[in-house]
């Protein structure tokens, strides 16, 4: 099983072409550079392929046609995650189509040599939840999977990307992809966060001020003192979410929370390793004068408690703000911003405080991982759900259900009537039976708000743990910060 | 730009050189692959048969009867250039959106932004995305609005889009043209039909020696 490289294959030089600093992105982007040739994209190594059962059985397919084996499958780990049940995983799927996909998922990774932590494996779960908690995530790397949000990894200061399945395919057949380089974005945020507000808010905060298309073509340093004060899935929350603004991916840079982190992890580098890998982990940071294409810096005090009202990740405000008017927007956009208003039942300029909620999901690559059940666990505790709400918690992986476990936090989300359930995508997308009805709303951890993500006409509001778990608690949308001043007393 | 002889190929993606055809209009802004195919539909393993649940939830009603009111549905729009609005392809990584797009019967797809994976993905697949300025983009929804048969030329070679002039009884000329950008490499690649495996297949002795590195 210890068979997963660690290795990054990183090599890097001291200084840029033009003797003048570089950005982190740069630094890890020109140590992969096999070759660069004017009027082509870089060939970028690629040291991780994470992938799962969506979005690979084309490529593998593809493989078998050009008659080629995987050429480094032992830099490939396998999950199944998308279309898992999140209730009796270890009881055939029965749904036929997901569990045919599930099936080509063991019988394609058997024909080519690569690691799978399948249903029933104790390292199961969301493939961007496990590779960090194996430690298969590590500062410097290049990763990649065929799903947009692979972005998570860059909280380790690792350059990370979704890709196309037939990009899948090419790294299958290479371990390398044709890319060009990127811009450059640094998201500055500084200052202390408020009571009740965390790295969801921020996030949600960032993309509603720059929009659902404001990072395209970047690739995006978060930086500042509020960043740097989060905790490493804090951190992966921020990342996941920079494909919700275009960008393909978002990093941190590496310093201590990080590497407390990693060390000791299943697959972290050990021993004289663990050191000569620590050495080139410090020196992952972006200089000084080192050059962004774009500057952005917002005030951590600023950022409120986020509630989306639209069907994009774009359409979001502090939750005490009402709804912005549809004039108010540029005329060529009103007729879309109307009709997402229109699909999701809400009047502008309306607030959408007291507003009746059907279900809520607490989970996702996004907000699904031991600290995020912690924090909400902290704020269920003697408290129960309203009758009206229908409240899922789906953990990250196996790992994560574990420890919740371990830690008795099942107890306490049985009594306050969520359903504590096993690892999975699962509402996030709705690709297995975990789907919300039509015309319901559900308060979501999850990343996406567009139409029919949770199921076909169901109406979405991303919002953080804490957030989604008082609307389950008083089954409306509530800000939670009247529940934590009263707890103050 | 040429590719010379180190390219052997062993794969053959669809080729695009020129198409003049009329255009289904779709303006509606931020258009994410969830909207292009559902994820309940992506639980195919081959890359053939996405076309007929393309733009599914808007395309039929809950008893799979086609909206009246939904363009895909309508007649009188044809044509294998679909136009959309702004930041196209947007969300989801999945390539099943441009599968689906194409299986569908479409070559390209106008709009005045594109999400980047989607980008890509269309690229992979021989899929031309052709991103215009918003205020080209604006006139094609409008020469498309008064005359539903209006017939767009895209020029890859040139890297050129044209709005077929035609005259109304008026005077009023719809015509109009603009360039277009495009990767010099990916324009090869679909001029010639390469695709980026055989481009870097050719080049593993140089992927070895960096591993080495």
């Amino acid at each position: 099983m210890l068979t997963q490289s660690t290795e990054s294959h990183a090599s890097p030089s001291p200084l840029g072409k033009d003797g003048m600093g570089r950005t982190l992105v740069e630094k890890i982007w020109d140590a992969h550079v096999v070759k660069s040739e004017e009027g082509f994209p870089d060939i970028l190594y690629i040291d991780t392929h994470l992938i799962h059962e969506v979005t690979s059985p084309q490529a593998f397919d593809g493989m078998r046609k050009r008659g080629l084996p995987v050429f480094r499958p032992k830099q490939t780990v396998a999950t199944a995650d998308h279309n898992v049940p999140t209730l009796n995983q270890l009881q055939p799927i029965k749904e036929e189509l997901s569990r045919y996909q599930v099936d080509m998922l063991t019988k394609n990774c058997a024909e080519f040599g690569i690691e799978l932590y399948g249903l029933g494996h104790p390292f199961q779960g969301i493939v961007h939840v496990i590779g960090p908690e194996l430690g298969i995530t590590l500062p410097g790397k290049t990763m990649v999977c065929g799903d947009s949000h692979t972005s998570t990894h860059g909280a380790f200061g690792a350059i990370a990307f979704g890709i196309g399945t037939s990009q899948v395919e090419q790294v299958f057949a290479t371990q390398c992809l044709l890319q060009q380089k990127p811009k450059t974005m640094k998201i500055e945020v500084n200052g202390e966060l408020g009571k009740g507000v965390g790295a969801k808010d921020i996030i949600l905060y960032i993309i509603a001020q720059i929009s659902a298309a404001g990072g395209t073509g970047y690739f995006i340093e978060y930086a500042g003192s509020a960043i740097e004060a989060l905790s490493m899935e804090a951190r992966m929350t921020i990342c996941n979410m920079s494909i919700e603004m275009g960008a393909r991916g978002g990093l941190i840079a590496p310093d201590q929370t990080t590497f407390d982190y990693i060390k000791g992890r299943e697959f972290a580098p050990a021993g004289a390793e663990w050191d000569k890998a620590l050495a080139y982990w410090k020196t992952l940071y972006s200089d000084v004068d080192a050059k962004f294409d774009s500057v952005l810096t917002f005030d951590a005090a600023a950022i409120a408690p986020m509630i989306t009202y639209g069907t994009n990740p774009g359409m979001g405000m502090g939750i005490q703000e009402n709804i912005p008017a549809t004039n108010a927007q540029p005329e060529k956009e009103q007729l879309s911003y109307q009709k997402a208003l229109d699909y999701m039942g809400f009047d502008d300029d309306a607030s959408l405080i007291g507003k009746p909620v059907d279900y809520v999901f607490i989970g996702s690559c996004t907000n699904s991982r031991i600290e995020d059940l912690r924090e909400v666990a902290d704020f269920v505790k003697g408290k129960r759900k309203a009758d009206s709400v229908i409240a899922w918690i789906v953990p990250g992986s196996k790992q994560v259900e574990q420890q919740a476990i371990n830690e008795g936090l099942d107890i306490i989300f049985e009594a306050a009537g969520f359903q504590l359930r096993e690892p999975g995508c699962s509402a996030c997308l709705g690709m297995n039976e975990d789907k919300i009805p039509a015309g319901k709303y559900c308060v979501s951890t999850s990343n996406r708000n567009f139409e029919g993500r949770q199921g076909q006409n169901a109406r979405t509001l991303l919002a953080s743990p804490l957030t989604a778990a008082a609307a389950a608690v008083t089954g409306k949308i509530t800000d939670v910060r009247e529940f934590l001043l009263e707890e103050q007393g | 730009m040429i590719l010379d002889t180190r390219y052997l190929i062993l794969f053959e993606m669809k080729k695009f050189t020129k198409l003049t055809s009329a255009v289904v209009p779709l303006n509606i802004e931020n258009i994410d692959t969830d909207q292009i195919i559902p994820a309940r539909f992506l639980k195919a393993t081959t890359r053939e048969g996405f076309g007929e649940n393309l733009f599914c939830d808007w395309r039929y009603d809950a008893d799979r009867q086609p909206k009246p009111d939904f363009v895909l549905n309508d007649k009188t729009y044809s044509g294998k250039i679909l136009l959309a609005g702004k930041n196209f392809g947007c969300g989801s990584s999945r390539e099943h959106a441009a599968w689906a797009i194409q299986d569908a019967g479409f070559d390209a797809v106008v709009s005045s932004f594109f999400a980047d994976i989607f980008k890509g993905n269309a690229l992979n697949n021989g899929l031309l995305p052709v991103q215009v300025s918003d205020e080209f983009l604006f006139k094609m929804f409008e020469a498309v609005a008064k005359d539903h048969n209006t017939q767009i030329t895209i020029d890859l070679e040139n890297q050129t889009i044209k709005i077929e002039g035609q005259v109304l009884p008026s005077g009023e000329d719809l015509g109009g043209a603009e360039s277009f950008e495009i990767n010099a490499y990916k324009k090869s690649c679909l001029i010639n039909g390469y695709d980026d495996i055989d481009f870097i297949l050719a080049q593993k002795e140089l992927v070895e020696e960096f591993e080495k590195s």
